[in-house]
C-alpha cells in the first residue's frame, strides 16, 4: 500500500460525507452550519444521483397545513407500516423533525405545492390524515435535489468533489479516521477525516427491475460493514407494487404512477380486467389505500395464477377520467406520456413490483452514530426506521431528516476532535490496506467474464430467489450462487491505471453489492416467518416470537446475526 | 428449415479514444425494440459485447441526471431520451468538453473537480 500512498491524492477535512444525494446534501449543509469544513464526494457528480432526485413523488411531514395534524399520529401511523419491527427511536426523530425539515425546505424556496397559502398534503396509503406535500407537476425529488445542490455549492465550508469513488474507510483503534478511493483517472485518494457519514441510499440495484439511480448498489452498507459498524433489518426490501411495466416509456420516473394515484385515484386491475386487491385482504376500489406489501403479494399472486397482463402485471387504469381532468391535474406530463405512446383517458397502462427501497441498513442511534467512532450514516443508508414496511411519503423525509442530525452529530463529533493529530497519507494507507482486497491488474480483454456481466447475473438471482418472495430452497441456492460470484470476482483481472475505466468500478460495486447482497439473503434465510416485505413462501404467517430486529456483523468474510433484545415494539401494540 | 424471424437490430457508430489519443469510429449491432432509447443501446453492449465501452449515467431513462449529454448524429442530446433507430446512429462525445474516455468527457463542474484530475 506503501505505492498507493506515494502516488496518492491527500485531502484532509473535519466532516467527510460520503454520497451527494438528498441525505448527504442536506448532512454537509448541516455540518458545516456547525462550524465544521466538510468534504463531500460522490461516485458520480455532485446532487444527480441517489434516489432523491428520481423521486417524483411525495414527502410526508405533520405540519397540519390542510387539516390538524401532529408528529405522533404520523409516528402512529409509521410504527403500524412497519409491522411491528420500527426501531422506535428512529422512528419518533424522523417524525417529529419532519416539520421543521420541511420549513427549512420551504424557505430555500423548494417550491412545495400550495392551495393559496397553505401548503398542499395529500392523502397517501398507510397516512390517517392528508400528510404528504410534494412539487408540481411531478418534481418533487428534482426540486430537493436542485434546491439542496444550490445551497451546497454556495457554502463556503462545503468542498465537492465528483467522480471520486470512496471504497475502502479506514478505522484505527475502532475509530474511523478516514476513506480511501479511486478518482476517474484511475489514481488512488486518501482522505483523513474526523468524522465520516455514510449517505450513499440503498441497495435496489442489486434487482431486476429497480426504481432509483444506477449508483445505489449496496456500497455503504459493505463500507459500514467492513469497518466493523452492525447492520439491521438487511431482509426487508421494499417493492414497489405499480411500477411502470409497458408500454415503454422514457424520462419518466418508473414510480411516477403513485402520485396520479393520490391525485386522481386509478383502478387496479387484472388480466382479465377485474378488481382484486380485495381478495388479499385490502380495500383499494380507486382509492388507493392499500399499503405496497400487500398490494405487491397481490400483484404477484395474480400473475402467478395466470391473471397477469400480457407483460407479467397488472393494468392501472385511468380510463374514468377526460383529458381535461388529467390536464388539470398533471399539466405537461400529459404531453411527455403521449410522446411515449400513452394516452391514459383511452387505455390502461401495465404496472408491476419494482424494487424501490431498502427499510434495512446502517444500525445507528437517535444520534445518527454507529457503534464505531466517529462513523455515523444517513437517509437510506440507514436502517431500522421504517420497520419491516416503510410508510409512503418516509423516504424523502428520512433524507432531509437523518441528513441534519448525521451532519450535526458529525461536526459534533469533528470539533470535539480537534485537537487530535491528523493521519498522514501513510497512516491512512497502512489501516486501510489491512482487510481489503485490491482488483488484479490485468487486460480487460482477457478471457474472463467481466463484472458487469456477474451484476446481470447479481440482478436475476436476487431477483428470482430474494424477491419479493421467499424460501428456505431459493435463498440457499442464492447463498452458493453468491459464494461463487465472489470467488470468480476475486480472480477478475481489471484494468486499473487507466483513466474512466468503468471495469474498474464494477468491480469495486461489485464487491459492495455481494456482501450487501450475502447480508439481505443471510438474513431472510433465518427470519422463518413473513412479516412485511420479507414473504416466505414456506412460512406464510407472521410469527409472535419474530417480532424483533437482526443484527448483522462482518466478520472474516460472513456475516454472523443475532436478534434485538429490545425490538422497536412498545407503541405497535 | 424452418428459420426464426429475424432479430430488428439497430447499429450504433461510436467515437471511441482515450484523451487526446486517437479517434477510432466502433459499430456495435443492439437489439431493437419499439421505444428503446440509445442509453438501453449502450448498456447492452457494455453487458454483451464489450465492458469496456466508457460513458456517464446514474439515473435509468428518467432524464433527471443529466449526465448522459452526448452528441448524437450530429447534435447535442441526452441518450436517455433519444429512441434507438433500427439504421446507424453515430454517438460522439461532447465536443467544447475534454474527452476522458469514448463517450465520458469531463462534464463535472471546475469547482468540482480535484486539482489532481486536471492535468
Amino acid at each position: 500500500m506503501s505505492v498507493i500512498s506515494e502516488q496518492a491524492t491527500y485531502l484532509d477535512t473535519e466532516v467527510l460525507v460520503i454520497g451527494a444525494g438528498g441525505a448527504g446534501m442536506y448532512a454537509a449543509l448541516a455540518a458545516a452550519d456547525r462550524g465544521a469544513r466538510v468534504l463531500l464526494v460522490d461516485r458520480n457528480m455532485i446532487g444527480r444521483g441517489g434516489a432523491t432526485i428520481m423521486a417524483q413523488m411525495t414527502v410526508a411531514a405533520a405540519l397540519g397545513a390542510e387539516c390538524p395534524d401532529h408528529w405522533q399520529d404520523h409516528l402512529t401511523d409509521t410504527i403500524e407500516a412497519g409491522r411491528g419491527l420500527c426501531v422506535e427511536p428512529l422512528a419518533e426523530r424522523l417524525c417529529h423533525d419532519a416539520p421543521q425539515r420541511m420549513r427549512e425546505m420551504d424557505e430555500w424556496g423548494v417550491g412545495w405545492a400550495r392551495s393559496g397559502e397553505t401548503i398542499r398534503q395529500v392523502a397517501a396509503p398507510g397516512h390517517g390524515v392528508p400528510r404528504c406535500c410534494y412539487v408540481d407537476f411531478l418534481r418533487t425529488g428534482p426540486a430537493v435535489a436542485g434546491t439542496l445542490r444550490r445551497k451546497v455549492t454556495r457554502e463556503q465550508n462545503i468542498t465537492c468533489v465528483s467522480d471520486l469513488v470512496i471504497t475502502d474507510l479506514a478505522i484505527d483503534e475502532g475509530t474511523c479516521i478516514g476513506a480511501a478511493g479511486r478518482l476517474s483517472n484511475g489514481t488512488h485518494a486518501l482522505v483523513a477525516a474526523r468524522a465520516v457519514v455514510i449517505a450513499t441510499g440503498g441497495l435496489t440495484k442489486l434487482y431486476q427491475r429497480s426504481s432509483a439511480s444506477t449508483n445505489m448498489a449496496g456500497d455503504g452498507y459493505a463500507l459500514a460493514a467492513r469497518a466493523g459498524a452492525e447492520l439491521i433489518d438487511m431482509e426487508f426490501v421494499q417493492f414497489f407494487p405499480i411500477g411502470h411495466l409497458a408500454p415503454r416509456l422514457v424520462g419518466m420516473d418508473p414510480i411516477m404512477w403513485d402520485p396520479f394515484r393520490y391525485k386522481l385515484g386509478g383502478r387496479l386491475l387484472n388480466g382479465e380486467h377485474e378488481e382484486f386487491i380485495e381478495r388479499y385482504g385490502a380495500q383499494d376500489s380507486g382509492r388507493y389505500t392499500a399499503t405496497r406489501d400487500i398490494a405487491t403479494y397481490a400483484i404477484a399472486r395474480e400473475v402467478q395464477a395466470g391473471r397477469g397482463s400480457p407483460r407479467g402485471g397488472a393494468y392501472l387504469s385511468f380510463t374514468h377520467l377526460s383529458q381535461r381532468e388529467l390536464r388539470a391535474a398533471f399539466g405537461p406530463v400529459i404531453d411527455r406520456l403521449a410522446e411515449n405512446g400513452i394516452h391514459l383517458d383511452a387505455r390502461p397502462v401495465e404496472v408491476a413490483p419494482i424494487a424501490h427501497y431498502h427499510m434495512g441498513g446502517v444500525r445507528v442511534n437517535a444520534a445518527m452514530s454507529t457503534c464505531v467512532d466517529g462513523l455515523l450514516a444517513a437517509g437510506e443508508a440507514v436502517g431500522g426506521a421504517g420497520g419491516a414496511n416503510r410508510l409512503s411519503g418516509n423516504a424523502i423525509t428520512e433524507a432531509l431528516v437523518f441528513g441534519h442530525l448525521a451532519g450535526g452529530h458529525a461536526a459534533d463529533f469533528a470539533l470535539r476532535h480537534r485537537g487530535k493529530a491528523k493521519p498522514n497519507a501513510l497512516a491512512l494507507a497502512s489501516v486501510v490496506s489491512a482487510a481489503s482486497p485490491e482488483p488484479a491488474p490485468g487486460s480487460g480483454s482477457s478471457e474472463a467474464r467481466p463484472a458487469v456481466q456477474m451484476q446481470a447475473e447479481l440482478r436475476q438471482l436476487m431477483w428470482d430467489d430474494v424477491g419479493p418472495f421467499r424460501d428456505q430452497t431459493g435463498l440457499e441456492r442464492a447463498k452458493t450462487k453468491l459464494a461463487a460470484l465472489s470467488s470468480e470476482l476475486a480472480e477478475l483481472p481489471v484494468p486499473c491505471d487507466e483513466v474512466f475505466s468503468n471495469e474498474l468500478f464494477d468491480w469495486y460495486e461489485m464487491r459492495s453489492s455481494l456482501i450487501a447482497a450475502d447480508a439481505v439473503t443471510s438474513a431472510a434465510l433465518a427470519r422463518t416467518e413473513s412479516r412485511g416485505a420479507h414473504q416466505r413462501e414456506d412460512w406464510p404467517m407472521q410469527r409472535t416470537e419474530w417480532e424483533h430486529n437482526q443484527i448483522l456483523s462482518w466478520r472474516d468474510n460472513r456475516f454472523t446475526m443475532r436478534c434485538s433484545a429490545d425490538s422497536g415494539r412498545g407503541r405497535a401494540r | 428449415m424452418t428459420a426464426a424471424a429475424p432479430r430488428e437490430l439497430g447499429v450504433l457508430e461510436i467515437a471511441r479514444g482515450a484523451g487526446d489519443g486517437t479517434t477510432v469510429l466502433q459499430r456495435f449491432e443492439v437489439p431493437f425494440e419499439p421505444g428503446a432509447s440509445v442509453l438501453d443501446g449502450l448498456i447492452w453492449i457494455r453487458e454483451h459485447l464489450d465492458a469496456s465501452l466508457a460513458f456517464r449515467y446514474s439515473c435509468i431513462n428518467a432524464n433527471v441526471c443529466k449526465e448522459c449529454v452526448m452528441r448524437i448524429d450530429g447534435e447535442n442530446a441526452y441518450a436517455c431520451m433519444a429512441r434507438l433507430q433500427k439504421g446507424i446512429t453515430r454517438l460522439e462525445p461532447l465536443t467544447g468538453k475534454r474527452r476522458l474516455r469514448d463517450l465520458a468527457c469531463d462534464t463535472v463542474p471546475p469547482k468540482e473537480r480535484l486539482p489532481g484530475i486536471v492535468e
